[in-house]
């Protein structure tokens, strides 16, 4: 029984070992590029050229330059504002409106609110290519309202309230007992106290969840920002990024500094929420 | 306060959806609707007037070969990447939740690729197919041949999205108790048996979930298309969204292109609902 047993835990020791190497493997496959990309950004360009993957530069050495020639060339800090400011009320404006939206929804069996929450679901299938002629056309030919960072902030709360409502919806609907709205209304809150004051802070977990995923959509995002911003001053990382590609292609070393520049915002905001981030994504793989 | 009177009723959704309601409405449903009757007008982009065309559109766009080749191909894309981005996925997710050390650390490091955006991923990699590859010997695949160009969009996307399928399938690992494992294996299941009989077929909903978000991504793919391979060589591999977005504001052909996405529209909901339908038909309660 004893050697049974030992023997069982010998063969799941060697699995592990086994899984700890492939993954291991796997993990490097996944960040050779970001790596290849640090390596180059320290060299200039003829030495890219000669050998991308040594370490330092043959011919050259060691530079620093790339660096501020790329941001300056980017115009790197003008795009960070603009995608923070973009994100940053992007993401607050679709949480505020999605769950109030959700609130009233589940709370009331009203024909509005079917009719509304199935339009909402049945949107979720529309790809965003179907929307954008029309939607240049109407924003852009007729209002005349492109080229202001308010038209692309309203339009990504528009496209992301779907998803955003359904998600508080089932979080409003499984979490929230009835009966904590009737303890509040008895204690004479409005309904709005109610929602603001008793619900809201309730739907933490989710609020987290969907801050997380739209944040990063919006901050991603190059299709519709590159459709609804088309003025040098107002361009966001990716549109910037490409805008950058386009004149820079040949100068190797500053597309490199680019590259790292257009990362290392996400990427250090995920070394520090690393773990938010991944509880959020996964959390919302239950809830979706 | 009567809670039936509809100038209750009014108020209380306009003071909690209103603003949603004009927003959706304002870039889906109304661009929805505007676009069905831009397919039926010659607009040229610029101009005020819009004249009536009927079906013209359609007739063009359906004697499009080039469209229909991006579709073609943007299908033969879709089913290999989809099938290998999952098959990568549920590895991963098998490896990550199976107890060995530092499983934390790996999820999040198989994570990131999606935290960058289509765009500069697209460029890096392209650094890596033109620049480090052929630096160690590999052939060149990009701007050369169409089945190069599509390998390397499948690769960039398997590497892209596996990390995010791995955490809904980590999510399904965890979701089913780990009591179901032991009593399968009391009753001389091996490990990998009560995994494949057992843990599997409770995770219905993660394959479901997880198919329709990668077929979905994939079928649309645009950034990384954009500034992996440009379409190139020679348009061979502009996948349909691509094409789509250069049939109205590269050649200025609005209504046709307009067209082409109500197929693409259609194409995606008919996957859609296959995909729910199927979904909830098999579901198996826990």
């Amino acid at each position: 029984m004893i050697s049974d047993s030992e023997k069982a835990l010998a063969r799941k020791k060697r699995i592990h070992a086994i899984i700890m190497i492939i993954l291991i493997l796997v993990f490097l496959a996944f960040i050779f590029p970001f790596i290849l990309v640090v390596i180059n950004v320290f060299k200039e360009k003829v030495d890219i050229v000669k050998d991308p993957l040594s370490l330092i530069g043959v011919k050259k050495g060691f530079t620093l330059e790339n660096f501020p020639n790329a941001m300056s060339k980017m115009g790197f800090w003008k795009a960070f504002t603009n995608s923070l400011i973009v994100t940053v009320s992007s993401t607050v404006l679709t949480i505020m409106f999605s769950s109030m939206t959700a609130f009233v929804i589940v709370r009331n069996k009203w024909k509005a609110c079917g009719l509304l929450f199935g339009a909402m679901i049945a949107s979720m299938v529309i790809p965003f290519q179907v929307l954008m002629v029309p939607l240049v056309s109407l924003y852009g030919g007729i209002f005349g309202v492109l080229n202001h960072r308010v038209t692309l902030i309203l339009m990504h709360v528009g496209f992301s309230l779907s998803m955003a409502t359904f998600m508080f919806h089932g979080a409003i609907h499984t979490n929230i007992p009835l009966e904590l709205e009737e303890a509040a209304f008895i204690d004479g809150c409005t309904r709005w106290q109610t929602w603001w004051k008793v619900v809201f802070p309730l739907l933490k977990p989710t609020i987290a969840t969907v801050a997380i995923i739209d944040a990063m959509a919006f901050w991603n995002d190059y299709l519709l920002p590159s459709l609804v911003l088309q003025k040098k001053e107002l361009y966001t990382i990716p549109i910037a990024t490409q805008a950058f590609y386009g004149t820079f292609s040949s100068d190797l070393g500053l597309i490199m500094a680019a590259l790292l520049l257009a990362m290392l915002p996400i990427l250090i905001l995920y070394i520090l929420l690393q773990r938010y981030i991944v509880e959020g994504v996964t959390s919302g793989a239950v809830k979706g | 306060m009567d809670r039936n009177k509809m100038s209750y009723k009014v108020s209380q959704f306009l003071t909690f959806a209103g603003v949603s309601t004009i927003l959706f409405c304002g870039v889906v449903v109304l661009p929805f609707i505007y676009g069905l009757y831009l397919t039926f007008t010659s607009w040229d982009g610029v101009s005020l007037e819009k004249p009536f065309v009927g079906l013209e559109n359609y007739t063009a766009a359906f004697a499009d070969s080039t469209f229909w080749a991006a579709l073609g191909r943007t299908v033969i894309y879709s089913v290999i990447a989809v099938i290998l981005i999952n098959i990568v996925a549920f590895l991963l997710a098998y490896m990550v939740t199976s107890g060995v050390k530092g499983q934390n650390f790996f999820r999040a490091g198989f994570f990131i690729p999606n935290l960058i955006g289509g765009i500069v991923l697209g460029y890096v990699w392209q650094f890596v197919f033109s620049r480090a590859f052929p630096a160690i010997g590999l052939p060149r695949l990009l701007g050369t041949t169409e089945a190069g160009a599509m390998f390397a969009l499948i690769m960039v996307s398997v590497w892209q999205y596996a990390g995010y399928m791995m955490l809904i399938y980590v999510a399904g690992f965890m979701s089913v108790s780990k009591s179901l494992m032991e009593a399968a294996q009391i009753d001389g299941c091996t490990p990998s048996q009560s995994t494949w009989y057992v843990t599997v077929p409770l995770m219905r909903a993660s394959f479901v979930q997880c198919l329709f978000l990668s077929i979905t991504r994939c079928f649309m793919v645009y950034d990384v298309n954009l500034s992996l391979t440009k379409g190139e060589p020679a348009g061979k591999s502009v996948m349909a969204a691509m094409h789509v977005y250069n049939q109205a504001f590269t050649y200025k052909n609005y209504g046709t292109g307009q067209a082409q996405a109500l197929i693409l529209f259609i194409v995606c909901a008919i996957v859609g609902v296959t995909q729910v339908y199927v979904g909830k038909r098999g579901e198996v309660a826990a």
